[in-house]
Order: structure tokens, then C-alpha cells, then sequence
């Protein structure tokens, strides 16, 4: 049986995009040196969005002077409850403004608007609510009997979950007395923008939230800045590494949220309909491009052929198509590159043996698409099984006895999130303790608060996010 | 005269006491710069054994139950209570102070072991927690060992900042390949007796002596090393030791501060679970 659904788009004239956008340094929109500006197109139908000004090592120096001189006359000498209150006021304009931010991240992201509006936007709006009381007890957050800001903050966040992410840096950051410089993805610059104004709404003092827009290059000079005391990064773990090598013997710290090759591993006494709605969250939820994704399917041998039948027919509901329209499952892929990079990783499945299946879907013509695919027969040495494809693209693999599942899921130099599936208590709390991962989801997935700290082992990065635990990362006296 | 039997300072890897494979010694000498004794120069063939027992024993180490792990702790203090007399002699020699303070040096070692053979059933208490999800979830934090964690020891003090070092990786779980103060090598040889006798599985501390700058590059390049404590390089060492160790995300960390929970905290990693609640 098919359903057949209207169209429902939601309405884009809630958004006021501008032609063109400048930096947001010390509390005002500024024009980049040189007046270099690049495009952001939506990626659901490739029209361009807006010119986005492209911060050079100049302006990044102004920025970082902006936080600085915030941060010394300005934030670091404001009662902490005070400080707190900016940031439940940011929190409660970001609820007043939902709607808006939800259309304009999932036009520039390219999204379903039902994530963004349910996930998205809520989550980043109680990040902020979250941290702002925690303004005022940071001595009673386990991070040493004298916590101290570092001072000032270089952020690089990502395109997969713009404002999210944004929420997650400058929340913790602000509520613990830093002032930040913050640089969006080049792809997904908007939402940041539209948070500057709500900076501006908040009366947050200038320069303690400064955001550049740029690309890797305008990355590179707030990492290498001399007067930045601490860079938090989420992104690629190659960039990550990068970074680690350039801040060596600087004395800056930092935090780094990077990639991940999370297994979900499905018990044979797993409780089948509800695992299988788990393991479409954990990869299709935001088209794969999720770091923490459950993108190794590592399934018991005698239940495989059952869950597999199940989750294709489960895979041939998903929807493809407009991310405005609100019956969306599946948006578009965030831009050309990713696309190619997800068709390039794919196509090693198919030449090193591994069995792709993808649904009967018809795909928009404009901007770019990747139907929802499962390789099935994967082995550990494959590249589909082993690099991080950040696309809705799933490897599955099997295994016989627990201990063989917990070898395969731990063999990778990622340790980001791992999922278990089992009606059984305790062989759910063995592998959980088993699994070399910072986030453990047992019978669920891709779940996120700002209460659960968030992070992960070996290669996935370093200090947590979210939490008491995240907040000991902004802090001198509980840095690790 | 009676001629007085010395001793032979040897590695402690895997929880034996091999010389170094290279064959190499070099000569340490007194404050009055009078010669004591050969140890052995370890080698980057060394270093790579002593990760491959620090591996071997993790599995087993940071799976022992916390109350385990803290009696042997007690158990490496008793056994260093009963060498007192020795490290007391060694530390007075090396480091040319008097008996009076190498006792000294020596109790506070001593009891920083007891104070952190507590902390290891109490750590995952103070720095774990229950978290509060707007949802119908259960979700707890937890701190677990980060793995194979090496250890240059701060210089200035011959067996304190050794101990100060080694106690709080191993109280958490972790295993620990230790490159001794290159100028105070001996207390550290005399510590692997007191561990090699305190039901300390082997492997779980291994102990090289030799030259800093020579291991600490193969440290910091090591894939099989999850952490470094630098607290004992140089500036310039530092540095190298944290561009190679990118090539794993190794932790490393520096510390100004010892008995201090944060110590153990820098080499653990927290662990969130989350599980629905329903019926």
C-alpha cells in the first residue's frame, strides 16, 4: 500500500534574507577587508541565499581584539548572575524567533524542516537555557576549587547542525565568563547571522560574541591567532589533528569534537519493530551528515536476514525530497562537495564486493540528492566500513557471539557513539561498558540534551560537551 | 672491611627486570658528582616492549574492580614503607640533601599512594553523574580509564614527583609506561622492587631509565600510547612530543598541582549512556 501525500510546504515568508551580510565584530555588522564575499546557495534547489563577506587574517584579528577588550573591561568583571541573565535572555528571543530560525537553517542546510523545527532550534534554545544557570555555581561544578575563564575563545563549528552547534560552543563559553569568535561553516553561515541579531536584541555587550564568516583559510587564522587562549572545534578529524599540531607548545588549549564510525549493534533478543525505527534514526537522520551516526549496522547472524527484510520496507517509507515541506523524512545533501565525497566513498562498497540496495525513490533535479542506501555483506577491511562517509548511507556487517561484536565495533580509531540493541539488562550494561565510545545508546539513538555530556574516545576527539562534564572544558582548574 | 654488595638497576617491563636490549648503560653520579651507578639506557626497542606489557596488562587492570585496585595501591605503600631506608640513602645521595629531608620526600610519597588507594572506589562518585533529559530517558556519566598512558615525571625530585605521577594513571585504571628522571634514575629502579612485590599485576607500571630526549619522541609518535603526562619535558620536547602524538589525538597534559583528583580525571574518559524508560 502507498499513501499518497499533498504537498505541505511550510511558508519562507517568515525569513528577511538580506543580499548580503558582513561580519558581526564588537556589537555591529561590519564589511570584510577587501570586500571579498562568497555565495550561500540553498542546497534543496541551488539558488543562491546570499554574499556572505569572507573574513581575512585581518579581520579575524579585529574580532579577536573585540573579545579581547570584552573580556577584560566588560564580561570577566560582570557578576556571574548578571552574566547568566544575557544568556536566559538569548535563550528566550531564540524560542520567540523558532519558527524563523527553522525555515531559514533548513533553506541554507537543505534539512527537513521538521528537524529543524522539532530538533534543531529547540535543542540550541535550550542549550543557552541550560548554561545561563550555570552561570552563577560554577564552583559547585566539580572543576577545581578555583574555575577561571581561559579569556578569550576561537569556535569552528560545522554545516550538519549550524545553530546547534553554535549553541553548543557559545553557551558553555559565555555562561563561564569567555568571550568568543566564532566562525560558521562556509557553507551554512545564516543561522549564526540571524544569532548575532539576536545578540543585538539581548543587549549583549559588544565584542563578546564576534562571529567571522570564511572559509578553511579564515579557520586557520583564528586557530594560529597569538591572543586566542582556547579554540573548541567540532568538524573532520583530519582537520582536527591539524589543529592539535598547530596549537603544540602554544599553551592554548582545547576542545575537539571530531568524527565517528559509530556501530549499532542489534542482539538477536532485540525487540525487532522499535530496533529498526533506531537504526533509521541513527542514519538517516539528518541525510547521515551526523558525526555520532550509527552508520555500522553490526547485526547477530541468525536475526540478519529478518531485520534486514523489515528495514528495507521500513527504508521505502522514508520520504525524499522539498526539506520545507513538512512530511519530509529525508532533505537534501548539504552541498556539491559532500555529495561527491558520498558518492566516491559509495562506489568503493560496490568495487570491493558489498551489496547496495537503495529504495525505489525519485529524486528532485535541482540541488543535490542521495537516496537512502544500505550495503549489506560488508567486511571490516572495507572502506565503506571503516571511513566515515557522513551521508545516508549504511554498512552492514554481522556477528555470532557478543565478544565478536564488541571486537568488531571497537575496531576502528574512532570512539564516538555506539548503539545496543538487546531486551536483556545486563548484557546492555556489559557491552556499554565494553564499547570504547563517549556516547553509549542502548534501545535508542541520536539522542542529544544539554544535560548529557557529549564526546568522544581515541580519535573522535577530545573533552566533552554538554553537561557538568562540558563545562569543565571552559574553565581553568578542570581543564584535563 | 667488609665490600658492600651493590645493586644492579635494571628496567621493569611486563613485571621482569631486563637490562636494556640495546646493552647500553649510562653513569650516574652523586651531587658531588662522585660516581653511584650504571643504569641501564633504554631504547626505542625497549619502549615499544614496555607499551606492548602496558597493553597486554590493560585489559585486566582497568577491568579489576575498583576496591581491587585500591588494596594493591595500599599494598605498593606497605612495600615502600618497608624500603624506606633505601630511598631514603638513594635520595639524600642524588639529590644531595640531608637524610632528614630525603625522609621527607619519602613519607610524602608514601602517602600520596594511600591517598590516591582511596580514590580509586570514589572517583567515578565525585566526577560521574546521573543526567537529568527532558525526555523518558536514564542517562548516567561515567569516568573509565583512557588506556596506555606514558609518563615523564617531573625532574626536580627524585622519587616525589615519580610517585606523584604514577599513582593517580594507575588509581584510575589505566596502564603506564614511565620514563624516569633522567639525572634521578635510581629511586625510580628501587620503586619497580616495592611494585614487582605489592600484587601489582605486571605490566601495569613499566619503568625505563635512560635519556628523556632520546624515548620521548617514540613515545609521542607511539599508536599504541592513548596519553602522555609531560609533565617532565623540556619546553621544546613538549612541543615535539604534542605534534607526533596528533597522529593518534593522544591526551597530554601538563601538571602544575599533584594530589589533585584532576590528575586522575586528565587520564579518564567520561562515558555517557542513555536508556528509555517505559513499560
Amino acid at each position: 500500500m502507498t499513501f499518497e501525500y499533498s504537498p505541505a510546504p511550510e511558508s519562507t515568508s517568515i525569513v528577511d534574507i538580506s543580499a548580503q551580510y558582513g561580519l558581526f565584530i564588537n556589537g555591529k555588522f561590519v564589511d570584510a577587508k577587501g570586500s571579498k564575499t562568497f555565495n550561500t546557495i540553498n542546497p534543496a534547489t541551488e539558488k543562491v541565499l546570499s554574499k556572505i563577506a569572507h573574513a581575512q587574517a585581518s579581520d579575524v584579528d579585529k574580532a579577536v581584539a573585540a573579545a579581547r577588550a570584552a573580556y577584560t573591561k566588560v564580561w570577566s568583571k560582570m557578576a556571574p548572575q548578571e552574566r547568566g541573565k544575557y544568556l536566559f535572555r538569548i535563550a528566550r528571543i531564540m524560542q520567540e524567533r523558532a519558527r524563523e530560525f527553522a525555515v531559514l537553517e533548513t533553506m541554507d542546510n537543505g534539512k527537513p524542516i521538521r528537524e529543524t523545527r522539532d530538533i534543531d532550534i529547540p535543542l540550541a534554545a535550550a542549550h543557552f537555557f541550560y548554561h545561563a544557570g550555570w552561570a552563577d555555581k560554577l564552583k559547585y561544578a566539580g572543576a577545581g576549587d578555583n574555575p577561571r575563564p581561559h579569556g578569550v575563545v576561537g569556535q569552528i563549528i560545522p554545516w550538519n547542525f549550524p545553530l546547534l552547534m553554535l549553541s553548543w560552543k557559545i553557551a558553555p563559553a559565555l555562561a563561564t565568563g569567555n568571550t568568543v569568535v566564532l566562525k560558521p561553516a562556509e557553507t551554512t553561515p545564516l543561522t549564526a547571522l540571524l544569532f548575532a541579531e539576536v545578540c543585538q536584541q539581548a543587549g549583549l555587550p559588544a565584542g563578546v560574541v564576534n562571529i567571522v564568516t570564511g572559509d578553511g583559510a579564515t579557520g586557520s587564522a583564528l586557530v594560529n591567532h597569538p591572543d586566542i587562549d582556547k579554540i573548541a572545534f567540532t568538524g573532520s578529524t583530519g582537520v582536527g589533528k591539524g589543529i592539535a599540531r598547530a596549537i603544540a607548545g602554544t599553551g592554548k588549549s582545547a576542545t575537539l569534537e571530531l568524527g565517528g564510525k559509530g556501530a549499532n549493534i542489534v542482539f538477536d533478543d532485540s525487540p525487532i519493530d522499535q530496533t529498526v525505527e533506531g537504526i533509521v534514526s541513527g542514519i538517516f537522520f539528518n541525510q547521515g551528515h551526523v558525526c555520532c551516526a550509527g552508520s555500522r549496522l553490526l547485526v547477530q547472524e541468525n536475526v540478519h536476514d529478518e531485520l534486514i527484510e523489515k528495514l528495507k520496507r521500513r527504508i521505502s517509507q522514508i520520504r525524499v525530497g522539498d526539506p520545507l515541506d513538512k512530511n519530509t523524512d529525508l532533505g537534501a545533501i548539504n552541498s556539491a562537495a559532500q555529495l561527491a565525497r558520498i558518492e566516491e566513498i559509495s562506489s568503493s562498497g560496490d568495487s570491493e564486493g558489498a551489496l547496495r540496495w537503495s529504495p525505489e525513490c525519485a529524486l528532485p533535479e535541482k540541488g543535490f540528492w542521495y537516496p537512502p542506501t544500505i550495503f549489506t555483506g560488508v567486511t571490516q577491511a572495507n572502506r565503506i566500513a571503516q571511513e566515515e562517509i557522513f551521508g545516508p548511507v549504511l554498512s552492514v556487517l554481522t556477528f555470532r557471539t557478543p565478544q565478536e561484536a564488541i571486537d568488531k565495533a571497537n575496531n576502528t580509531p574512532y570512539g564516538l557513539s555506539a548503539g545496543v540493541w538487546s531486551e536483556k539488562g545486563s548484557r546492555i550494561l556489559w557491552a556499554a561498558k565494553q564499547l570504547k565510545a563517549g556516547v553509549i545508546w542502548a534501545n535508542t539513538f541520536n539522542k542529544f540534551d544539554p544535560a548529557s555530556p557529549f564526546g568522544g574516545y581515541k580519535e573522535s576527539g577530545w573533552g566533552r560537551e554538554g553537561g557538568r562534564h562540558g563545562l569543565a572544558a571552559y574553565l581553568k582548574g578542570g581543564e584535563k | 672491611m667488609r665490600i658492600d654488595i651493590r645493586k644492579t638497576y635494571k628496567l621493569y617491563i611486563g613485571g621482569a627486570f631486563p637490562r636494556s636490549e640495546s646493552g647500553r648503560t649510562y653513569e650516574v653520579r652523586d651531587a658531588k658528582s662522585k660516581f653511584i651507578a650504571n643504569p641501564a639506557q633504554a631504547s626505542r626497542k625497549d619502549l615499544r616492549d614496555a607499551v606492548t606489557a602496558a597493553r597486554s596488562a590493560f585489559g585486566g587492570w582497568s577491568s579489576a574492580t575498583a576496591f581491587n585496585r585500591s588494596q594493591i595501591l595500599y599494598r605498593i605503600a606497605e612495600m615502600m614503607e618497608a624500603r624506606s631506608e633505601e630511598f631514603v640513602e638513594e635520595i639524600a645521595l642524588l639529590e644531595g640533601i640531608s637524610r632528614v629531608a630525603a625522609k621527607k620526600q619519602v613519607d610524602q610519597a608514601i602517602d600520596a599512594w594511600v591517598w590516591y588507594s582511596g580514590w580509586c572506589d570514589k572517583i567515578s562518585t565525585v566526577a560521574g553523574s546521573t543526567n537529568p533529559i527532558s525526555g523518558p530517558f536514564y542517562n548516567f556519566t561515567v569516568p573509565e580509564s583512557v588506556g596506555v598512558v606514558g609518563v615523564f615525571p617531573a625532574q626536580k625530585s627524585a622519587l616525589l614527583g615519580l610517585v606523584q605521577a604514577i599513582a593517580p594513571v594507575i588509581a584510575g585504571g589505566n596502564t603506564a609506561v614511565v620514563v624516569a628522571s633522567q639525572k634521578f634514575p635510581l629511586c625510580a629502579v628501587t620503586l619497580s622492587e616495592a611494585l614487582a612485590t605489592s600484587d601489582l599485576p605486571g605490566g601495569v607500571v613499566n619503568i625505563l631509565t635512560g635519556i628523556t630526549s632520546e624515548l620521548a619522541p617514540w613515545m609521542g609518535a607511539h599508536m599504541d600510547v592513548d596519553a602522555i603526562d609531560a609533565t617532565g619535558l623540556s619546553k621544546e620536547l613538549d612541543k615535539e612530543v604534542r605534534v607526533s602524538g596528533a597522529d593518534n589525538l593522544k591526551r597530554i597534559h601538563k601538571f602544575s598541582s599533584s594530589d589533585t583528583p584532576q590528575r586522575m580525571l586528565a587520564f579518564m574518559e567520561y562515558k555517557t549512556v542513555w536508556h528509555p524508560i517505559g513499560i
